[in-house]
């Protein structure tokens, strides 16, 4: 069993030293995501400018708690889609999601997902995918949210906390 | 100095209640011999989860499916007497396993959550005596699984009743310091775990059930953690309903057992409706069959019924003191080499004293999932996890743990092999 292709450096590095964490203001949507059968949990908030197509992820936060492959997939999406349009951040997700699900037989191309080809030899590990996609639920939930309220017609403006 | 793996032997002979040739009965369980990748022995310690099987168990599975194999109580022919005959033996088993006062007072369930389930909701629809309304309360504790919290919190809120429950000490112990405010004349039901399935922790059941009975309140007991690994007695606990699952008890999945108390079980209304719970059925309305099998509706788990009866007897054979003396002795080793851990903290009694096999604890700086992974790759089979446990983590400020649990079968050598695992862990992850 080859722990060190599911346990990466860049994995580790960003278990220890996340990047993005904490909840931070403004944000449009908040989500709180678990993982029922191993108790992880995400609490995430989405800031998003603009609308439709021209949207822009200006900032993705969270508090989570869970293991090292969840904590290091969340630093790792953060840093992917703070600053991309939410379709380009939409396509990377779809990129990460089917390198997650294709059993270690998907070549993950490092030009879209940076620090997420680390997470090529979880793929090979079925019962810790679940762990490197909650996070991405999470966010893509939180995003869709704020969409859906934007064609709704609902004022979605930020959530400035006093 | 710790014996190595291959020296376990030696030391469990020095062990005090070890059980004696416990390299003939691990011969007797076929998966303790599994190699796993790149060619470690298997490790198993998850027993709390699951037991392992021995061969007793599959090989009379497997006869009744070769040989005997008919549908139970309505099959007239030769092979549907045989059937009949093989299920209700079990039952004689079972009742004799936990001292039941009478074979009728033994049910059988999918499983122990179906066997509190079927408590909770026919106490739900009981009337008279039994019944359940506003103002009325239902006390368990903050150590139960989920499967003896959540039913409680369904008739609770289906009858506007009042759900409380025992806390906890910090040394994983029930706080019984306010058992007078707690067990009132408001009290209909106390329902609470033998043993828990993540602290460890054996409960004073017998002492609980009189104070419940002072007020007159029904007692249910979860037994899924201790019918494994003590001596279970209905009469001297002196419970109104117990629960336990084949599954830890080295028999099969898909059958449990709900033990009631013959007046109580009279009284209740059916759970299922279906075959074989009716004594007529018109179109207009049914009777109902007498106990056990107005509780069994549809064709029951029959060979997994003859699984265990086998299992009891495997059990008996070897004798349930025996095997609570063989847990101690290894639980206490584990905690003793658990303790020389760097970091660790294990969640629940540090002493094998009234404690069971099921060891939880955490790690600094290193997931539970992380160890459960690298323990893995070594062969070493633990749980990680909120053990269907959650409220018993959040007392102890932990949103999971890793559990290791020992069974019968469980060397000296393997708890070393889960020490010096744990270390190469931490090695792993960098954590000193």
């Amino acid at each position: 069993m080859d722990l060190d292709a599911l346990y990466q450096e860049i994995i580790l590095d960003h278990y220890k030293n996340p990047h993005h964490k904490g909840l931070r203001d403004p944000y449009e949507a908040e989500v709180h995501h678990v993982n029922p059968t191993c108790g992880d949990e995400v609490t995430m908030r989405v800031h998003l400018s603009g609308e439709g197509d021209v949207a822009v992820v200006e900032d993705v936060s969270y508090d989570a708690e869970g293991c090292s492959i969840s904590q290091a997939a969340t630093s790792v999406m953060a840093d992917l889609v703070i600053g991309k349009t939410v379709p380009e951040a939409l396509a990377i997700h779809e990129e990460f999601l089917a390198l997650m699900q294709g059993r270690g037989a998907v070549e993950p191309d490092e030009e879209v997902l940076e620090d997420g080809i680390a997470f090529a030899g979880v793929a090979k590990f079925p019962a810790r995918v679940k762990c490197a996609l909650l996070s991405w639920m999470a966010w893509k939930d939180a995003t869709s949210q704020v969409l859906g309220a934007r064609t709704n017609g609902v004022a979605a403006e930020s959530k400035e906390q006093s | 100095m710790r014996p190595s793996r291959d020296h376990g032997e030696t030391k469990g002979e020095l062990m005090d209640g070890l059980l004696p040739e416990l390299e003939v009965i691990r011969a007797d369980f076929p998966i303790l011999t599994r190699q796993l990748a790149d060619g470690f022995p298997l490790v198993y310690l998850d027993s709390a989860n699951t037991s392992q099987k021995p061969q007793v168990v599959i090989d009379a599975m497997v006869d009744h499916l070769e040989r005997h194999n008919a549908n139970v109580a309505r099959a007239m022919h030769q092979l549907g007497a045989e059937s009949s005959a093989a299920f209700e033996e079990a039952r004689d088993k079972v009742a004799a396993f936990i001292n039941a006062p009478s074979r009728d007072e033994v049910i059988f369930t999918k499983n122990a959550s179906e066997a509190l389930n079927l408590v909770a909701n026919t106490l739900a629809w009981a009337r008279g005596p039994l019944e359940i309304g506003a103002g009325d309360e239902v006390v368990i504790t903050e150590m139960e699984h989920h499967s003896n919290i959540v039913p409680w919190q369904l008739l609770t809120e289906r009858k506007g009743a009042t759900l409380r429950w025992f806390g906890l000490t910090d040394d994983g112990r029930l706080d019984l310091s306010n058992i007078d405010e707690l067990i009132t004349e408001r009290t209909k039901v106390v329902s609470l775990t033998w043993v828990s399935n993540m602290l460890g922790t054996v409960n004073p059941v017998a002492e609980i059930a009189r104070r419940a009975h002072e007020v007159g309140a029904v007692v249910v007991v979860d037994a899924s953690q201790a019918a494994p690994q003590m001596p279970v007695d209905v009469v001297a606990a002196d419970v109104d309903f117990l629960a336990f699952t084949a599954h830890k008890v080295t028999g099969p999945t898909g059958i449990g057992v709900l033990w009631g108390r013959r007046e109580l079980l009279e009284q209740l209304p059916p759970f299922l409706g279906g075959g074989e719970m009716i004594a007529t059925v018109k179109m207009e309305r049914s009777t109902y069959a007498g106990i056990p099998h107005k509780f069994e509706a549809g064709t029951p788990p029959i060979v997994e019924a003859v699984g265990l009866g086998a299992a009891i007897d495997y059990l008996s054979a070897i004798g349930m003191d025996n095997v609570k003396a063989h847990e101690e002795a290894v639980t206490g080793y584990a905690l003793e080499g658990l303790s020389t851990i760097k970091g660790l903290t294990v969640l629940g009694p540090q002493t094998a004293q009234n404690r069971g096999g099921a060891i939880a604890f955490e790690i600094d700086g290193i997931h539970p999932h992380d160890v459960s992974q690298v323990l893995d790759s070594r062969g070493i089979a633990v749980r990680a996890g909120h053990h269907c446990a959650k409220p018993a983590h959040k007392r102890y400020g932990v949103q999971s743990s890793t559990r290791a649990s020992s069974y019968l079968y469980t060397t000296p050598a393997e708890i070393d092999a889960l020490i010096e695992g744990l270390e190469y862990t931490k090695k792993y992850f960098r954590v000193d």
